[in-house]
């Protein structure tokens, strides 16, 4: 299991990007995700899936991830949440 | 025979997932996902993933190029360890001044392919020449490898250590295109030409592509989608061109077939270098079609 070190946010609010902030949260805590989306009836349980699918491929078990969607494909928003990790991690 | 054609190799800045997620769909020969200069400092990181992501996710119709930051800074080694793990088709090493910057991209390439279980090899390489001292060493420099494909002139920098600036006709960067392009040829790689950053000059670009094809260039590196049309149509053989090919080439076999030394067509004598030539014409438009 990796814990986050501090707040930290990676990726954009550019056509087909996405801004994902990821904090530190207790132990045991789970992932809770915040996110706008102007697809969020569409895709929001995909976009989620995506967020919850990379923090876990990086042992990532307690965060709260806020996300701000631009119309983002699933490649783009798993970049952005592994450097946002990276980021909380350095 | 066929030749693996690099007539527009289109820049696209590695952090703009609409850029690389649309970088298959304008035609280019090769795509390169710009590490270096388009990408911030603070983003570097990002970046390299994002073009990691896309390489990995998105099947492009072509070959597929990343421009990393020089292996001297700090982020060179860091963008090789990101984005070799997806299998890009070739690595362009930018500001190469000595073999040596070859040779360590190189034997980082070879542990990637071990690590990742990718055929030995696979992975090509192909370097810009931004200096003076590169371009002294560029023959050195083309042959540092066997990964090599290409050399290719950085013209904005080389101006720069020129002490001069760009002008029209791009005299200035005669020598320079003329070096490169015999060190490239001495190598048996391909001669990329540098960029033409007033994109809403079309005459003078068109200009400038006519001059680096008669120079013997391979291509040009763009760096917008409206280059790519322009480039591809003086880099392409006409139909005429293709049909006197397919004659001086049906020419010289059946004066093989004769056992004649001399051929003539059209009144005029057909020797190895015009076969040469309508091979290269012929393997080009073939190429095209496919």
């Amino acid at each position: 299991m990796v814990k986050l070190q501090k707040a930290a946010q990676a990726g954009s609010v550019e056509s087909s990007d996405i801004l994902i902030m990821v904090s530190p949260a207790g132990l045991g805590a789970g992932i809770k995700i915040e996110l706008v989306s102007p697809t969020v009836q569409q895709y929001g349980e995909q976009i989620k899936n995506v967020i919850m699918r990379t923090l876990a491929g990086r042992g990532v078990e307690d965060a709260i991830v806020h996300a701000n969607d631009k119309g983002a494909l699933d490649f783009t928003i798993e970049a952005r949440v592994t450097t946002a990790v990276n980021r909380a991690l350095s | 025979m066929e030749k693996k054609l690099r007539r527009a190799m289109m820049f696209m800045p590695g952090n703009n997932p609409a850029m690389l997620q649309n970088a298959g769909i304008y035609g280019a020969d090769t795509v390169i996902f710009d590490l270096e200069d388009a990408v911030a400092i603070s983003e570097k990181d990002a970046a390299r993933q994002l073009v990691h992501n896309a390489i990995k996710y998105i099947k492009y119709p072509c070959e597929v190029a990343i421009r990393i930051n020089h292996i001297q800074t700090p982020y060179g080694i860091d963008d090789l360890k990101v984005v070799l793990a997806a299998k890009p088709d070739l690595i362009r090493l930018p500001k190469a001044e000595f073999p040596r910057d070859i040779e360590e991209v190189d034997a980082i390439i070879s542990e990637a392919e071990t690590l990742h279980g990718f055929e030995a090899g696979s992975i090509k390489m192909m370097a810009a020449v931004e200096t003076a001292k590169g371009l002294r060493n560029a023959y050195e420099i083309a042959t540092a490898s066997p990964r090599m494909q290409a050399l290719a002139i950085g013209g904005e920098d080389f101006i720069a250590d020129l002490k001069t600036k760009r002008s029209k006709d791009g005299k200035e960067l005669f020598v320079a295109r003329s070096q490169l392009l015999l060190a490239a040829r001495a190598a048996g790689i391909d001669a990329i030409d540098t960029v033409f950053s007033v994109i809403d000059d079309e005459e003078t670009f068109r200009a400038e592509v006519n001059l680096i094809k008669q120079l013997g260039f391979d291509g040009k590196s763009v760096i917008n989608p409206r280059q790519v049309r322009i480039v591809h149509q003086i880099f392409t053989p006409t139909e005429q061109e293709v049909a006197q090919a397919e004659r001086i080439i049906a020419a010289y076999h059946a004066a093989l077939e004769r056992n004649s030394g001399v051929i003539n067509l059209d009144g005029k004598m057909i020797d190895t270098p015009v076969v040469v030539r309508a091979e290269c014409v012929l393997a080009c438009a073939k190429s095209v079609k496919k």
